[in-house]
């Protein structure tokens, strides 16, 4: 049974429908993936997850909990990570990480959640005088402090250098490994691809398409690449008769093929049968972010 | 430890970070309360004032605006801070509720204001020889309805203003008409009869008499009690009424 069920969910601001039908299910122990451009209603959708917003309509049970009606239990069982949420100023990291402790009836130890955080040497710092990326990291401690069995973490590794998210990283996938359900909120394609399990791209409050990072990678249109610059040309005929190639570019004596990896079987066949060298050979996989700006954009064509 | 005793404790630590507002509620009182104390024409016996001094007066009048700074001025940046900085949403996520964290303030802010009460009354009776209060429950009783008030004017003002900034703003606005009803420029007792009548009517006008009274050593007029009461019932359901989480 999943642990997060999302059924017709629709929050409207104003006149304007920020969640308009959105439905999806968790199951207990993947990292789920929420993407979509700015004003999505990602957030909005999170926010309901953990009870902050009452929807306009829609269910939606994190556990079996209604999250406005069961509060009191899911709050037990639920850790989140919020944007534009802070701390008192003159609260420092270590009264912070006793005071949110005190909250939980079984909590984690603090001290080591702060050392794989990297914040070990801040305890002492006073909230306000923290960087961007250490309230950050902060905020992740909070989150976990609790031993929730369901982590919401909304843009977890905003404001990070990249040795400091890919500790994150590591840290929310043994997050995972010990059974904790994660909601992650992101922007960053790299995390999505790496992290998530599942992905649901999100676009003008809906979900566009839910499937694994590979899936929605297959789904585009972009496919596998294949570039090189051939030591002699090759013919168009030959060219031509290369399987499922979506598209030929030639530039600068640089030949690209969009296609499959038959395509690319071909390519490497044809070139062995033409004795032709290809230097500076590279083959990629069109990656998530292609899938997702393709997945998010303007349908107006 | 509890996680209402967690979050008491934690507030408890932030309070004692902030200087001036521990100056303004414990502190100046007393100081205000020594400067006029050393001029002498307060210290002698005045027929106008029944054969009372001014610095008599002006006890009862120090004791409400330790009230005052707690719950009008100090107070409700706090409490707005707290809400604009997203600390309030923060904490609903948890298992303790956000009002516990209201709560703790405003426990510790009446407790700063009792101790710069203390202070008044003790500086008084050492330094100027004023008469402890006479009627220790009914002093009491008038103390505690007039913090209430002070404490619901303040929350009250958190409740109708949106952001920190304006919340401070609207809080100075409101503190100096109360200051005057509670007679800090002329104590309520030396006002002429008509204002004197008008203000008793008023949150600190009524509780200034109240107190002067229980100092004086009889119980205070029931209607000061039930005006002061009354004032606090209705700021209390108005802070409660229009106060928003976010």
């Amino acid at each position: 049974m999943p642990i997060i069920e999302v059924n017709g969910l629709r929050k409207v601001y104003g006149d304007r429908p920020v969640v308009d039908d959105v439905a999806f299910a968790v199951e207990e122990g993947e990292i789920f993936g929420i993407l979509g451009p700015n004003g999505a209603g990602k957030t909005t959708t999170v926010e309901c997850l953990g009870g902050l917003r009452v929807p306009d309509a829609g269910t939606v049970r994190v556990a079996g909990l209604d999250p406005r009606a069961d509060r009191a239990e899911l709050t037990r069982i639920l850790g989140v990570q919020l944007q534009e949420s802070e701390l008192q100023e003159k609260l420092t990291v270590r009264e912070a990480l006793e005071l949110y402790s005190a909250f939980y009836p079984d909590p984690a130890d603090w001290r080591g959640l702060a050392e794989r955080l990297g914040l070990t040497a801040r305890l002492n710092a006073r909230f306000g005088k923290l960087s961007g990326g250490q309230k950050q990291r902060l905020f992740i401690a909070l989150a976990l402090v609790g031993r929730p069995r369901v982590v919401i973490l909304d843009e977890l590794t905003t404001g990070l250098d990249p040795r400091a998210r890919r500790d994150t990283w590591r840290l929310i996938e043994e997050v995972r490994d010990s059974g904790v359900t994660v909601v992650l909120v992101t922007h960053f394609m790299e995390e999505a691809q790496r992290l998530c399990d599942r992905i649901a791209v999100f676009k003008q409050g809906r979900v566009a398409a839910l499937d694994t990072p590979d899936g929605l990678v297959r789904r585009s249109a972009g496919g596998t690449v294949i570039s090189f610059a051939p030591s002699r040309s090759l013919s168009d005929e030959d060219l031509a008769g290369l399987p499922e190639a979506a598209t030929i570019e030639r530039r600068n004596g640089h030949l690209t093929v969009h296609g499959t990896d038959t395509t690319v079987n071909a390519v490497i066949s044809l070139l062995a049968r033409r004795q032709i060298t290809a230097h500076q050979l590279r083959v990629t996989d069109s990656t998530l972010d292609d899938a997702f700006l393709e997945l998010t954009e303007e349908q107006e064509h | 430890m509890s996680a209402s005793t967690a979050v008491l404790r934690a507030e408890l630590r932030l309070l004692l970070r902030e200087p001036f507002s521990l100056f303004w509620i414990v502190a100046f009182p007393t100081v205000l309360l020594t400067i006029l104390g050393l001029i002498p024409a307060f210290r002698e016996a005045d027929p106008d004032l029944g054969g009372r001094r001014v610095i008599d007066l002006y006890v009862p009048v120090n004791v409400l605006l330790a009230l005052l700074m707690a719950g009008i001025q100090v107070l409700p940046p706090v409490l707005s801070g707290y809400r604009e900085r997203g600390v309030l949403r923060r904490m609903s996520t948890t298992p303790v509720r956000p009002v516990s964290l209201l709560a703790a303030q405003i426990v510790l802010h009446l407790a700063a204001a009792l101790a710069s009460v203390l202070l008044v009354v003790a500086v008084g009776r050492i330094a100027f020889d004023v008469a402890l209060p006479g009627q220790v429950p009914g002093y009491l009783l008038a103390l505690l309805l007039a913090a209430l008030s002070a404490l619901a004017l303040g929350a009250a003002v958190t409740a109708v203003t949106p952001t920190t900034k304006s919340t401070t703003v609207v809080g100075s606005i409101v503190f100096y008409p109360m200051m005057f009803l509670a007679g800090v420029w002329l104590p309520v007792q030396a006002m002429p009869d008509l204002l004197r009548h008008v203000v008793e009517y008023f949150p600190f006008g009524a509780a200034s008499q109240a107190l002067d009274q229980a100092a004086g050593g009889s119980w205070p007029d029931w209607a000061h009690l039930g005006v002061t009461a009354a004032w606090a019932a209705v700021l209390i359901a108005a802070a409660a009424r229009w106060f928003r989480w976010e």
